[in-house]
């Protein structure tokens, strides 16, 4: 679960403060499938980066499945995120140097100690669709088919919450619906929390609920098309899970 | 942190990174190929030299004096040879020797030695087995560049004083020699007794007298060393043993070899720089992958650890091969330098020496990647997600200063390390410091300069290449530090040189005395002076020559001086022991000037001109240096052994001298009178222009008086140009080294830069540019950072030779521009040369290639 208490982000610009994000309450359930949508500049990027700990806000706080990230130092979020979080980028990410198989092997060596995380690895690259290409390097590899391995990487250590920022932002309409599909498939079987920032409507229709950014505030926060998820107002349950 | 995570990853990444790094790290490979071979070739030379102790002295022992042994020392030789020890006399003099088939004469040295030296190694003749021939009868060798000097040839007669002397053949090869002796100062080999029979050894003439041992049982040299040691010290024969004789060239040997590591150990910092800007680069590029670690949950240290052990690697596999490299150098070496080594030099493989620079090499690779790859942990990992997003500059917290910290610490204590005394490492460093910072500081504001002034309507490509010098993570500032290192050595050394040329042709130029005429005996000397041509009668100078030595000063005898702990008033021993050249005179000469006191006329000296009443005592003027080594000045009396004789003088005058004229100088001059009937030879100094009036003159000479030397200046310069010439050599070749050691930070650049470059190129065909066009912005850049970097380098050449000339050579300092502008030219044109071949495949590149991120 996470919960977001009053978050705010300002940047200070030429001297002047300049809010990026402003009084943000939100609680997610977990295993929700949420969407997060808004015209360009409306901080939808901005409030990823603060649920998943890779940003500091400079109002209010974050809490993801029971644990105050402002209270981690940098390095212990990191931990935390190798433990419990997983990313899918607009532009992919993969490390370029590495082949397919050890991008998804980065998390699981990460966190060590598994033996069968190659064995792991294989098994999500195939459930991708691409056990015939692991020892291919990014560069040998097609747009959808490099975030097919970003998927795989992002689920290898099975997160509890996965990020999302414009997932299909880069790929064709039919390639996008795929990876959208596929995010959901593994969502729904690993039991995860999604949140996914896109632009594309149909994309956003298939979330449990849609949240609409707008100037830094939440304008709309309504149940979407893909299910039973619970509405709820801000922050009336911090509870943990 | 995560050990094995940061490992694993280092060992994939290399994959893709060794060959841009790669080509980085042979930069630190010329380093440690240069130390490791200096280091085990320094062992091997001074192995060597141990290991043949005895042949390179021909003798187990060997006592030498300046002057013809007394009696008490030949007593107890002879003594030694009853008790079975083996002895050979060997004397050696200057003497005159004409060539009656050629009419030529040259000042030549002889060599009179008993046959059965040297006792060890054998001596090479042609015809062969000649050596021990001229010991007997009035036979001659001779060094072969005796042949050319005279014009002769075997078969043909030797005049050497009064005697006639068969030349039977030719000495190849002496192992006593250190190999360039002979080019120096070519030799005639003859007997003792016909040394004696040509009456060379007058008064006052300048030989060495010699007597080898070959000691049946080498204990017997503590006896020796126990039974004489009185009557040596008293006589001032020098015993001297060949262990020690090695131990002493081992250790110049030695000496010379860290001054050479010292230049090894710089292009290995250099390299350092280059290995710091190419990780630079690296890690520039690498920022949105280590952000998509870090939000995969990776920690700061672990990333940075990753890439540490990467660098490490790469620094060893460098390292690794410079070792090898060393190792076949040093094979090579023996060959290269055979005829200036002074032993055969067996070449051993140095386990220390490779394993040395191998940690040497490792450690500098790493400690110079340390700080570009500190900036790692400032990657955050928001980048990931938003591309432009970068974090301030970066913090200069604890691990950046210790890092930067350990750089400093490194270079000086590995300077100090390796230069001969700590002291010079650390002025080497110093130096190193310095120089570099003033090079970075010159490039800096030349490129500035640049930036602002570059004319505007240049055409477009060769704006676009220029401006690609200050493109972001360029690496302008490393490439023109190593390239511009490499010309600011090679200017310097050579704008020095050109400067020594010149003042030497100022010394020997017109107007200056070119012929020196020695060992004329008193009763000789108006007879020589008579013989001078009459264009030679005005400049000439003639100066009486009293040998002397100093037994006291204000009535302390020099036992007693010399027997004092070392300290501001205990006179040094070189000034004290030296035989002293005395000379009368009333004048002061053209090279001096009074400081002190007053000349026997009255004249007073600039700086303090007090007057020494010198009651009945001899009056004797000083020279400033050896005044200050005697620890002596106005007023203090100094007692001399003339020719056995005691003669007392006061210090009534100090003159400054201007050493490098060619003038005869002396350190004590005396007033008229008191030495006037002392035994004495005279010296006369004359200009002949006219090289066939020099020539007739020296025959005739040489046939009114055999005894009489002459040295002829222009062949005194002609050996100095072969000297010179050589030095031009090492010169070269420092310069050629440096300049490499440049070169390959460059390609090192080129290769990290590569995909930046590949992307520009392709952007700007895409754009329309024709092949041409990038072909010429590539061809601007690189004209334009080796311009940069000679500029920066020759600027400050200018002003470190002028430095080295006036303070340290005390010479006029010449700038020579056709130097510099070839300096210069060779730089831009290998810059040129090396870039478009590192660039062949970029103008090539389809523009495709902007389209695909591929990973070198
Ligand atoms: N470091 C920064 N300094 C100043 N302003 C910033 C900074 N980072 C982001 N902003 C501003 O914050 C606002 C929100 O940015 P954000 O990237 O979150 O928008 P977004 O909704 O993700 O837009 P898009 O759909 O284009 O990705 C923008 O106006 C942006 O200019
Ligand atoms: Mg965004």
């Amino acid at each position: 679960m996470i919960t977001a208490e009053a978050l705010g982000k300002t940047y200070s610009s030429g001297g002047r403060p300049l809010p990026v994000l402003q009084g943000i309450d939100l609680v997610i359930d977990s295993e929700a499938f949420v969407a997060v949508v808004g015209p360009s500049g409306s901080g939808k990027t901005t409030l990823l980066g603060l649920l998943a700990g890779l940003d500091r806000p400079t109002a209010g706080r974050v809490t993801l499945d029971g644990q105050d990230l402002s209270a981690l130092t940098e390095d212990q979020r990191a931990e935390f995120r190798a433990r419990h979080v997983g990313f899918v980028f607009q532009t992919f990410h993969l490390l370029p140097t590495l082949t397919a198989l050890e991008n998804v092997l980065v998390p699981l060596e990460l966190v060590g100690g598994a033996r069968e995380a190659r064995n792991r690895a294989v098994a999500l690259l195939e459930r991708v669709g691409l056990g015939d290409r692991m020892d291919h390097f990014p560069a040998q590899l097609s747009g959808g088919e490099q975030q097919r391995v970003a998927l795989a990487r992002a689920f290898a250590n099975r997160p509890k919450i996965l990020f999302a920022d414009e997932p299909t932002g880069n790929l064709d309409q039919d390639t996008g619906a795929t990876i959208v599909e596929m995010l959901e498939e593994l969502n729904r079987e690993a039991r995860t929390t999604l949140v996914m920032v896109t632009h594309d409507l149909t994309v956003a229709e298939r979330a449990h609920r849609v949240i609409a950014l707008a100037g830094g505030r939440v304008v709309s926060d309504r149940e979407g098309g893909g299910g039973a998820a619970v509405v709820r107002p801000a922050a009336s349950d911090v509870a943990g899970r | 942190m995560n050990l094995s995570f940061a490992v694993r990853l280092a060992a994939r990444e290399s994959r893709h990174g060794a060959r841009r790094l790669g080509v980085y790290m042979a930069s630190i490979t010329l380093g440690v190929a240069a130390l490791v071979s200096i280091h085990s070739f320094r062992d091997d030379v001074a192995r060597s030299v141990r290991e043949e102790a005895d042949v390179l002295m021909g003798a187990d022992a060997r006592f030498s004096s300046g002057r013809a042994f007394p009696d008490s020392v030949t007593s107890f030789l002879d003594s030694l040879a009853t008790e079975g020890v083996g002895i050979a006399y060997v004397t050696t003099a200057l003497s005159m020797v004409q060539a009656p088939a050629s009419d030529d004469v040259r000042l030549l040295q002889i060599q009179a030695g008993d046959g059965d030296f040297p006792y060890y190694g054998r001596v090479a003749t042609r015809p062969a087995g000649l050596w021990g021939s001229q010991a007997n009868g009035s036979v001659a060798l001779v060094d072969p560049a005796v042949l050319t000097q005279l014009r002769v040839s075997i078969g043909d007669t030797l005049v050497v004083g009064q005697a006639r002397l068969l030349l039977a053949g030719t000495v190849e090869d002496v192992p006593t020699d250190l190999g360039y002796q002979a080019a120096i100062g070519p030799r005639v080999y003859i007997s003792r007794q016909t040394l004696d029979a040509a009456g060379l050894l007058g008064f006052g003439s300048v030989a060495r007298y010699r007597a080898y041992l070959r000691l049946p049982d080498l204990a017997q040299h503590a006896v020796i060393d126990e039974r004489y040691t009185e009557i040596l010290r008293a006589t001032r024969v020098r015993y001297e043993l060949a262990v020690d004789q090695a131990d002493d060239i081992s250790n110049g040997v030695r000496f010379l070899g860290r001054f050479l590591a010292l230049v090894g150990l710089g292009a290995l910092l250099l390299g350092g720089i280059g290995v710091a800007s190419a990780v630079h680069v690296y890690i520039r590029e690498k920022r949105t992958a280590v952000a998509v670690l870090r939000c995969l949950g990776a920690d700061q240290w672990t990333v940075f650890a990753a890439y540490l052990i990467q660098a490490s690697g790469l620094g060893l596999a460098g390292s690794a091969v410079g070792v090898v490299l060393g190792v076949l150098v040093q094979g090579l070496l023996p060959g290269f330098l055979a005829g200036v080594l002074p032993v055969a030099v067996e070449t051993r493989l140095s386990a220390t020496s490779a394993l040395a620079g191998l940690g040497i090499g490792v450690w500098v690779a790493g400690i110079f990647a340390l700080i570009p790859l500190l900036q790692v942990r400032d990657v955050p990992p928001l980048k990931a997600i938003r591309q432009d997003f970068e974090s301030g500059a970066p913090r200069m917290d604890a691990p950046y200063l210790g890092a930067y910290g350990a750089l400093v610490g490194s270079i000086v204590l590995l300077c100090a390390l390796e230069a001969p005394e700590p002291t010079i490492g650390l002025g080497f460093a110093a130096g190193l410091g310095i120089a570099v910072a003033a090079l970075a500081g010159t490039a800096w504001v030349l490129a500035r300069a640049t930036r602002r002034f570059f004319p505007a309507r240049a055409s477009y490509p060769i704006r676009q290449g220029v401006s690609n010098l200050f493109r972001p993570q360029n690496q302008t500032v490393s490439v023109t530090l190593a390239l511009g290192f490499g010309a600011f050595v090679v200017g310097t050394l050579l704008q020095v040189q050109a400067s020594l040329v010149d003042d030497l042709s100022i010394s020997f130029g017109a107007g200056q005395p070119n012929v020196l005429l020695f060992d004329i005996q008193r009763d000789q000397r108006e007879g020589v002076i008579s013989m001078l041509p009459d264009a030679a009668r005005d400049g000439v100078e003639v100066a009486p020559l009293v040998p002397a030595r100093i037994t006291a000063i204000n009535g302390v005898s020099s036992d007693e001086l010399l027997a004092r702990e070392r300290g501001p008033d205990r006179p040094a021993g070189w000034a004290l022991r030296r035989e002293y050249r005395n000379t009368y005179r009333s004048g002061i000469g053209r090279a001096e000037r009074l400081i002190a006191g007053r000349w026997w006329d009255g004249t007073p000296g600039s700086d303090d001109a007090t007057v020494v009443d010198a009651g009945d005592l001899a009056r004797v003027s000083l020279e400033e240096e050896v005044a200050r080594d005697l620890r002596v000045s106005l007023g203090d009396t100094l007692s001399w052994n003339v020719a056995g004789a005691t003669l007392e003088s006061v210090v009534t005058s100090v003159r400054s001298v201007e050493w490098s004229r060619l003038e005869p100088n002396f350190y004590a001059i005396f007033e008229p009178g008191p030495l006037d009937d002392a035994p004495q030879s005279t010296i006369i100094v004359a200009r002949i222009p006219d090289p066939e009036t020099r020539a007739g003159f020296q025959r005739d000479l040489v046939r009114a008086f055999p005894n009489v030397s002459v040295l002829d200046f222009s062949r005194v310069q002609q050996a100095l140009d072969a000297i010179l010439s050589r030095v031009r050599q090492a010169v070269a070749f420092l310069g050629i080294f440096s300049a490499i050691a440049g070169l390959v930070v460059l390609v090192g650049a080129l290769a990290s830069s590569r995909v930046q470059r590949m992307r520009e190129g392709a952007l700007l065909k895409t754009l329309g540019a024709r092949r041409r066009q990038v072909l010429l912005v590539l061809l601007a850049e690189y004209g334009a950072l080796g311009t940069l970097a000679t500029a920066a380098g020759l600027l400050l050449s200018w002003a470190a030779s002028a430095l080295v000339a006036r303070r340290v050579f005390e010479i006029p300092f010449v700038p020579s521009p056709p130097v510099l502008v070839a300096i210069w030219l060779s730089v831009v044109g290998l810059t040129l040369v090396v870039g478009l071949a590192g660039s062949r495949s970029l103008v090539a590149r389809p523009p495709l290639a902007v389209l695909r991120d591929v990973p070198e």
